[in-house]
C-alpha cells in the first residue's frame, strides 16, 4: 500500500527525536568538543616528544641523527653538543622539529635505538605563526618518562622490560652478541605486549 | 483567568483610553489601526526569528545532534547573531540583473506574509481586521507570493533562478486549487467567509477536524499549505541539489534573509489558518485563548519541521501528479461530502458522510493507482 513507507520513516525520525531527550547516551552522537573530548586510543600518535629520566638534563637522546636521517619529510634537525676541546658529546645541543613539515608517521619512534623519542597524544597544536610558532625546540619537546607511562602504559611496560633486559646483558658484557637487527621498527609495533620483545638492537657504529 | 484571556485586548483598550484623553477623535481611530499593525509587525519577525531557531533545534534532534547551543542559553540568542551577520554581509547585485525588479522582489515578498496575519484570530477578540471575506482575503493574498518570487527569479537573470521561479509558479498555482477546494466545505458548514465566524462555529469541542470531511480537508489543506510555502518535501523551487538555491540564488545578505522571513512567516500563517479552519481556532479548556492558538500553531509547525527532517524531495512529475490527479478530484468529492453533512440532520449525517468519504477515497485511490510510484526493488541492497 502506497503511503505507509512515509509513516514508517516519520516514526523513525520521531523516535530519534524523543530518544535524544529521554536517553541522550544512545540518542546523541555529538561530542561537545571544548568541554568534553573523545578518549584517545593508546596507539594514537601525533607529533613526537623527547623522553628524559628524572630531570631534564638526563635526556635519553644521544644525538645519533638516525631519526633525522630516516624522517621522510626531513623535519628533524639535530646538532650534538661539544665540549671545550670540540669533541662531540652524546647529547643534543639543538633538537628542532618543524610541526609544519612533520607528517606524524612515527618512523622516528620506530628507528630510535635509545627509546628516546616517542609519539605523543597531544593534538591541539594550532598556532598563529606558521614559521616560529610551529618550530618546536628541544625545550618544548622534552617530556618526562612518566608522561610516556601515563599516555601509553602498555608500550611503556614493553619498552621498560626491553631496557631492563638490555641493561642486564650490558652488565654481563654481552652486548655485541646480537645480530644487527634494525627490525625494531617493523617488528615491535605488531608484537603483543605480553610477548618477550626481541633483543636490543645493535649500537650504531 | 479572565484577565489572562483578555490581557492583550485590555492593554489595547487601555492605551486607546489613555490616548483619547488628550487626542482628537480621528487620531484615536488612527492609533487603533496603528496599534494592531505594530503588534503584527513585531510579532511576525520575532516569530520568524525563533522559528529558524526551532527548526534548527528540531532537525538537529532528529539527526541525533544538539543544534545551536553556543550563543546564549540553549542557543536562544542565535537568531540575533544570525540577524547581525545577515545585516553586515555584502549585498551583491549581478551586473546583468534587472535592478529595480531584483531589489523590489525581496521587499515585496514580505508584504503578503504580513497581510495574512491581519485576518488570523489569535484569540478571543484578537483579530486585527474582522473582514467578512477573511478567508477569501487569505487565499487571494497568499497567492501574491508567487508573483514576487517570480519577480526575484526573473530579475536575477540567472538560469537557475529562472528555473526555480518557473517551478515555484507551476507548483504554487497547482496547489492553490486543492487548497481553495478544501476550504469550501468549511464555508458550507459555517455559512460565512469570516475567519472569526468560522472559529465561533467550532465552539464546545465541535472542531471540524473531527468530522469526516474536516479530517481529510485539514490534511489536504495542510499539505497544500506546506507546498505553498515551499517547504520540504515540496521545496522544488529551491532544490539545492538541482538548481543551487532556486529563485534566491542571486541574493545575499538581508535580501536573502527577507526571502527566508517571508517563508517562515508564511509557514506560521498557514498553520494559523489551518488551526482556524479545522482545529477549533483559539478554543480550548483551562488555558487563555491566545495560548491555545499558539500551542496548536506550533504543533502544526512541528509537523512541518518533522516533514523536513524525514522526507526527501518530490520529483517534478510526482509533485504535479499528486496535485492534479489525486488532490483535486479528492477535494471535489470532499465538497460533496461536506454538503451531505450540512444537508442531513445531526445523528444521521455522520454515517452518511463517513460512508461517502470512504467511498470517494477508495474511488480516487483506485483511479490514481496507475500513477502512484511503484515499489522499488533494490537489487544490490539485499
Amino acid at each position: 500500500m502506497f503511503g505507509f513507507g512515509v509513516l514508517k520513516g516519520m516514526s523513525v525520525t520521531l523516535w530519534n527525536f524523543v530518544l535524544s531527550y529521554v536517553y541522550p547516551k544512545k540518542g546523541m552522537v555529538t561530542v561537545q568538543y571544548p568541554e568534553e573530548r573523545k578518549k584517545v586510543e593508546e596507539r594514537f600518535r601525533n607529533f613526537p616528544f623527547l623522553v628524559y629520566d628524572g630531570t631534564p638534563d638526563n635526556i635519553r637522546c644521544v644525538a645519533c641523527d638516525i631519526c633525522a636521517k630516516e624522517c621522510p619529510p626531513k623535519c628533524i634537525y639535530i646538532i650534538p653538543e661539544k665540549d671545550e676541546q670540540g669533541r662531540i658529546q652524546k647529547k643534543p645541543a639543538t633538537f628542532d622539529i618543524d610541526y609544519a613539515i612533520c607528517m606524524n608517521c612515527g618512523i622516528c619512534e620506530d628507528v630510535c635505538p635509545f627509546d628516546a623519542i616517542y609519539m605523543d597524544h597531544d593534538y591541539e597544536l594550532s598556532e598563529y605563526d606558521r614559521l616560529e610558532d610551529l618550530m618546536y625546540r628541544k625545550e618544548d619537546l622534552l617530556k618526562p618518562a612518566e608522561h610516556f607511562a601515563k599516555i601509553r602504559p602498555n608500550d611503556f611496560a614493553r619498552v621498560e622490560a626491553a631496557r631492563a633486559a638490555k641493561a642486564g646483558r650490558k652488565g654481563r658484557g654481552a652486548v655485541t652478541s646480537q645480530a644487527s637487527s634494525p627490525a625494531k621498527s617493523s617488528a615491535q609495533p605488531q608484537a603483543p605486549s605480553s610477548q618477550v620483545p626481541p633483543g636490543a638492537p645493535s649500537q650504531p657504529s | 483567568m479572565e484577565i489572562a484571556d483578555k490581557i492583550f485586548v485590555l492593554i489595547k483598550s487601555g492605551i486607546l483610553g489613555f490616548l483619547s484623553s488628550f487626542l482628537p477623535a480621528w487620531l484615536v481611530v488612527l492609533a487603533r489601526v496603528l496599534l494592531s499593525i505594530t503588534a503584527i509587525a513585531i510579532f511576525g519577525p520575532v516569530t520568524m526569528m525563533y522559528l529558524t531557531w526551532l527548526e534548527r533545534k528540531v532537525v538537529a534532534r532528529i539527526q541525533n545532534r544538539y543544534g545551536p547551543n553556543r550563543v546564549g542559553k540553549f542557543g536562544l540568542l542565535q537568531p540575533i547573531a544570525d540577524g547581525i551577520k545577515m545585516l553586515t554581509k555584502e549585498d551583491i547585485v549581478p551586473e546583468a540583473a534587472d535592478k529595480p525588479t531584483h531589489f523590489l522582489a525581496p521587499v515585496t515578498v514580505v508584504i503578503p506574509a504580513l497581510l495574512i496575519f491581519s485576518v488570523i484570530p489569535f484569540g478571543r477578540g484578537m483579530v486585527a481586521v474582522d473582514l467578512n471575506v477573511g478567508i477569501l482575503f487569505f487565499l487571494a493574498v497568499s497567492t501574491l507570493t508567487t508573483i514576487t518570487i517570480f519577480m526575484g527569479s526573473w530579475g536575477s537573470r540567472n538560469k537557475f533562478s529562472l528555473l526555480g521561479g518557473m517551478r515555484a509558479v507551476a507548483q504554487m498555482i497547482s496547489y492553490e486549487i486543492p487548497m481553495v477546494l478544501s476550504v469550501v466545505p468549511v464555508i458550507l458548514a459555517t455559512g460565512s467567509l469570516s475567519t472569526v465566524a468560522m472559529v465561533e462555529a467550532q465552539t464546545g469541542g465541535k472542531w471540524f477536524f473531527f468530522t469526516p470531511w474536516g479530517f481529510f480537508g485539514a490534511v489536504v489543506f495542510f499539505l497544500c499549505g506546506v507546498a505553498e510555502v515551499n517547504r520540504t518535501p515540496f521545496d522544488l523551487p529551491e532544490g539545492e541539489s538541482e538548481i543551487i538555491a532556486g529563485f534566491h540564488t542571486e541574493y545575499s545578505g538581508m535580501k536573502f534573509a527577507l526571502f527566508y522571513m517571508a517563508e517562515f512567516m508564511n509557514a506560521f500563517a498557514v498553520s494559523g489558518i489551518t488551526v482556524t479552519l479545522f482545529l477549533g481556532g483559539w478554543h480550548g479548556p483551562f488555558l487563555p485563548s491566545w495560548l491555545w492558538f499558539l500551542i496548536k500553531c506550533y504543533a502544526l509547525i512541528f509537523i512541518m519541521i518533522w516533514f523536513r527532517g524525514t522526507l526527501p524531495r518530490f520529483r517534478v512529475d510526482q509533485l504535479m501528479g499528486f496535485a492534479w490527479k489525486f488532490l483535486v478530484p479528492f477535494t471535489l468529492f470532499n465538497i460533496f461530502v461536506g454538503a451531505l453533512w450540512v444537508m442531513f440532520p445531526a445523528p444521521k449525517n455522520l454515517y452518511i458522510s463517513l460512508g461517502a468519504e470512504i467511498v470517494s477515497l477508495v474511488i480516487v485511490c483506485l483511479a490514481s493507482r496507475k500513477d502512484a510510484p511503484k515499489k522499488r526493488n533494490y537489487v544490490y541492497a539485499s
